[in-house]
């Protein structure tokens, strides 16, 4: 057996193979086996109730918010519609498992492709033009999805919702918190390799020379129209298979969740955890979904010591403000976020004591 | 027939009140290139200052009028110093995302203050404002929001033609570089841009105030229907900004009186895309042709 690979002190790529790997160490792919046998083997077993359904939720957001830093990361459009194609998703899985009884297998991946779709129909219009446009035209497309969502019962059931029979998977059933946890996560190591060996792909290259600048990827021979169009495809599709992850984790949706304030939720996940890193977009994840728990179980607690100040303070302005303030905070002082506070961190460990 | 002008007369006033919000708007994004998605809150803030003011406080009118245009003014002058120059030279994503952080956090701190409920002014205008004509009513907000906006339009069409400060900003708009070159002092201008914008939103905030009561969430939906109106109108074109507003209050008006209540809210953001769809660059706007 060769000898572990570490960091060397500096970049010293000598082929186009060393500059697209992964990981860069053997050290990485270590850790990362390492913490696939820690998530598949050990978390479930060890965690509480409570802390399984708000790792569940973790690994459906992550999903979604993947895929956002796949077009605001790394083709730098931006979208204010992701909570609302998320939506698209959640309602599309529930139609199909209700209106149609379709399998739970059928119908996650169907209700990604129906998002991307309704995502390409927003995106047509905006994708011709630069970015801020896009940003507008999914904002928009926010408000009115919202409104289909509460407006056409026949199919959506309005305010109402619609409850879906539990899915099952290969016949095992999939209501409990512990065979879903399985599900999400192996969708979520999927679509993290999917997502991670896009970026290497001519696609994932395109992306990222759009971002850089526009008018020289064009120069390049990239049709920037398709490519846009392509990665807000590829953001709905995630968008919407999280979606219907989530529509099947509730059991139950209502039109109330998927509105402006989860899509900017998303934005400042991928903000905080880091734009144009996939594992940002885990962090910030992590991060925005442990702050909100932190926050809730704060205000609980004060209402139990004193319940006359529970009138006074409510969550949702505080969890408002502490967003906004965070990515504020992290756009001046960290664009890169998280994963970027993680990179330092590391490498002074790596190079200490001389961190030069 | 009644009913049809009583609606065209409710649209225009609200058409009205979008245009100055989209004023602000217009503003910043032509002398900075910055979509400001903060600015229903900063119309919200301003509504809520008056309020304090004017309301709670119970100062005459017109001083917590300008005590709330002159905080408002300070305001701007203070993101832009604090937010936004940190970020010259940055990506335009950032910027854009920095004003989302900006909106949510100013959005949150209205709420945990103000709470999410309806707030409403002393009534303070005279009765005889009402117009009548015919079977139709104007109410006095109307007629007193058309005046003070007329006012005010006057004022920055003054100052954008004449004074030496709106010139500045002009040119900055126009070609920032050449501005520069000339002596311009871009930054100053950026500043100032942001702190009249502010100034303007304020305004909008308690007129919006004066004529449906003040509530964080009503004010920042608004704020974000200058979107709709600036799409229409032309990014960067107050001439198309006030024509915009006028469009979309009326055609939201009649979308609720004829149509359904519950489509009034969406038909900007309908129009927003169909307009993207066949004229991108709105009625005025600039058309930007960039070739490789």
């Amino acid at each position: 057996m060769r000898k572990l690979q570490f960091h060397p002190c500096g970049n010293f790529n000598e082929t186009y193979e060393q500059e697209l790997t992964i990981f860069e160490t053997d050290y990485g792919r270590l850790s990362m086996l390492i913490g696939l046998i820690l998530l598949f083997a050990v978390v479930p077993f060890i965690s509480s109730a409570y802390i399984l359904y708000i790792i569940n939720i973790i690994g459906i957001y992550a999903i979604a918010a993947i895929g956002l830093n796949l077009l605001i990361g790394y083709t730098g459009q931006i979208s204010l519609g992701h909570g609302a194609f998320f939506g698209v998703g959640a309602y599309s899985a529930a139609i199909f498992a209700t209106k149609a009884s379709f399998p739970f297998i059928i119908a996650v991946p169907l209700a990604g492709v129906i998002t991307a779709i309704v995502g390409m129909f927003f995106g047509l219009p905006s994708a011709r033009l630069k970015h801020l446009y896009l940003c507008i035209a999914t904002l928009a497309s926010q408000f009115i999805l919202e409104y289909v969502f509460v407006q056409w019962e026949g199919l959506t059931g309005g305010a109402a919702g619609i409850s879906i029979p539990s899915g099952s998977l290969f016949g095992i059933d999939l209501g409990s918190d512990r065979n879903f946890y399985y599900v999400i996560f192996f969708c979520f190591a999927v679509m993290t390799w999917m997502a991670v060996n896009l970026i290497r792909t001519r696609y994932g290259r395109a992306f990222i020379a759009i971002r850089d600048n526009d008018q020289a990827a064009e120069g390049m021979g990239i049709p920037i129209f398709q490519y846009k169009l392509l990665s807000f495809a590829i953001s709905s599709f995630y968008a919407g298979f999280a979606g219907a992850l989530f529509a099947y984790y509730m059991i139950s949706i209502t039109p109330e969740p998927f509105n402006l304030w989860l899509s900017i939720e998303y934005i400042a996940m991928i903000i905080i955890g880091g734009l144009g890193s996939i594992p940002g977009s885990v962090f910030g994840t992590v991060f925005i979904i442990t702050l909100s728990e932190i926050l809730s179980n704060i205000t609980e607690f004060l209402m139990n010591i004193s319940p006359s100040i529970s009138g006074a303070i409510t969550i949702a302005p505080l969890r408002e403000f502490i967003y906004g303030l965070a990515i504020i905070l992290f756009i001046i002082f960290e664009p890169k976020g998280l994963a970027e506070v993680w990179r330092i961190v590391r490498s002074s460990f790596r190079l200490w004591p001389f961190s030069y | 027939m009644e009913f049809f002008f009583q609606i065209l007369i409710n649209g225009l006033s609200i058409g009205f009140l979008y245009a100055l919000a989209a004023l602000g708007f217009v503003m910043i994004f032509k002398s900075s290139s910055v979509l400001n998605f903060a600015h229903g809150e900063l119309m919200a803030i301003g509504a809520f200052v008056f309020l304090v003011l004017s309301t709670w406080a119970k100062l005459p009118i017109w001083l917590a009028f300008i005590i709330t245009l002159a905080g408002s003014f300070s305001l701007g002058f203070i993101i832009e110093r604090f937010f936004l120059r940190p970020l010259i030279g940055e990506a335009l994503i950032e910027v854009i995302m920095l004003t989302v952080g900006l909106a949510i956090m100013l959005k949150g701190l209205m709420l945990f203050i103000f709470g999410g409920d309806i707030h409403s002014y002393v009534d303070f205008l005279p009765q005889t404002l009402t117009f009548h004509w015919g079977a139709i009513e104007i109410p006095g907000v109307y007629v007193a929001t058309f005046i003070v906006g007329l006012i005010f339009l006057g004022l920055f069409g003054f100052f954008f033609k004449y004074s030496s400060q709106g010139i500045y900003m002009r040119s900055v708009a126009d070609n920032q570089p050449a501005a520069m070159a000339l002596g311009v002092h871009v930054r100053r201008v950026f500043a100032m841009s942001w702190a009249i914008a502010a100034l303007v939103c304020a305004m909008s905030g308690i007129v919006l105030g004066i004529i449906n009561g003040i509530n964080v969430h009503e004010v920042s939906a608004v704020g974000l229907k200058v979107f709709p109106v600036v799409i229409l109108g032309g990014l960067d074109s107050i001439g198309g900004a006030i024509l915009g507003g006028l469009i979309i209050g009326v055609l939201e008006t009649f979308t609720g009186g004829y149509i359904s209540s519950g489509l009034r809210e969406v038909i900007p953001y309908i129009v927003l895309i169909i307009i993207l769809m066949i004229k991108p660059y709105g009625l005025f706007g600039l058309v930007e042709i960039e070739r490789v």
